[in-house]
């Protein structure tokens, strides 16, 4: 779950391994200290959120901006499939619809959850997911029917 | 889009698939890479394949602190180790090399004594004194649950020998094997009596 989190935040890229790792490494340096009665799932997802906003900051220190995101190479060597098509299309939306459409959809937590890992309201996280999956049906798998 | 259900527009992540073995193993032998360097990685486990069926072999960084027989339920003393030793217990079997490698030898025949660091933690007060008492039984021979109970400074001991042989968490490496009854039959074992007797019939023919 985590690593589909953080590709779905920072694409199917090196970076988005990066994360996972970072994740889970720390996830074990804090794990004694977690309380008995926690929502581990939205305590990795915070975690994760930290990680990948690390690497994003990473990123643009490093990074010269373009008019469009560069192809990346696949790290699992092979061709994209649908998925990359899909992971594409969400690199594509401002950083907090694909933070809120990750951690709503794919990590399964309630808004007002996702609200607290990103900040702002339930309200906001709503909508700015919902913005990033009205983006996305218009771009991906265009002509399609559904 | 009045609906903040995941299932509403679920079906749109339907292409996204799970992560491929392959990758989950090149990630997860990384974090355990990460974890041990960082100092974090409290037990490391691996299985390894015997004639007596999988062991689970459990190291902290002092030493082997665990060999479980399948019939022990692997999961299960996997559980009672994070809640034992340590929560942070991850499949590393770098740390196992030693140990896996001496396993093996010994079930070749080509291994009467083995020489690993050893971590007793799992064994407190008169249980850990037996298990320091049956590394001095030898390879080949036995001893009697009353002659270990006397060398362990308490004679009358022979239940609480026989205590610390089946609650042994190192079987194997510290051969609770060896010990039998005083009348001559096999006894117990944590491996079971099956596993009892092929250990003692591998060392009394190698």
């Amino acid at each position: 779950m985590v690593l589909r989190v953080c590709r779905a935040v920072l694409g199917h890229t090196a970076t988005a391994e990066d994360a996972w790792s970072e994740t889970f490494l720390a996830a074990m340096q804090a794990y004694p200290e977690l309380r008995p009665d926690s929502n581990v799932e939205a305590w990795l997802v915070t975690i994760a959120h930290r990680k990948a906003v690390d690497q994003v900051r990473a990123e643009s220190r490093r990074a010269i901006p373009t008019e469009r995101v560069p192809e990346t190479p696949s790290v699992d060597g092979l061709p994209g499939g649908e998925e990359r098509d899909l992971l594409d299309e969400l690199r594509a939306l401002p950083l907090k619809q694909r933070q809120t459409i990750a951690y709503h959809y794919l990590a399964g937590l309630p808004y007002a959850e996702v609200a607290e890992v990103v900040g702002g309201s339930a309200e906001a996280a709503r909508r700015a997911a919902a913005d990033g999956i009205a983006a996305l049906r218009r771009t991906y798998r265009k002509g399609e029917a559904r | 889009m009045t609906t903040s259900r995941p299932s509403a527009d679920g079906d749109l992540f339907a292409a996204l698939p799970l992560v491929d073995e392959e990758t989950q193993a090149r990630l997860h032998a990384r974090l355990a890479a990460a974890a041990d360097r960082a100092g974090i990685l409290d037990v490391a486990y691996r299985t390894v394949d015997t004639p007596v069926g999988s062991l689970l072999l459990a190291a902290t960084g002092e030493g082997l602190v665990r060999v479980a027989y399948a019939r022990e339920d692997h999961e299960k003393v996997l559980e009672q180790l994070a809640a034992g030793v340590s929560p942070r217990v991850l499949r590393a079997p770098a740390r196992l090399d030693g140990a896996a490698r001496e396993l093996e030898e010994y079930f070749a025949g080509r291994r009467r004594l083995f020489d690993l660091p050893l971590d007793l933690r799992l064994a407190r007060g008169f249980r850990r004194t037996v298990l320091s008492r049956l590394r001095e039984i030898g390879y080949g021979a036995t001893a009697s649950y009353a002659t270990v109970a006397e060398a362990a400074g308490s004679p009358r001991a022979v239940r609480a020998v026989g205590t610390a042989c089946a609650t042994n968490p190192l079987p194997i490496v510290v051969p609770c094997h060896r010990v039998v009854r005083s009348d001559g039959a096999i006894g117990q074992y944590v491996g079971g009596v099956e596993t009892k007797r092929i250990l003692l019939g591998l060392e009394a023919t190698a």
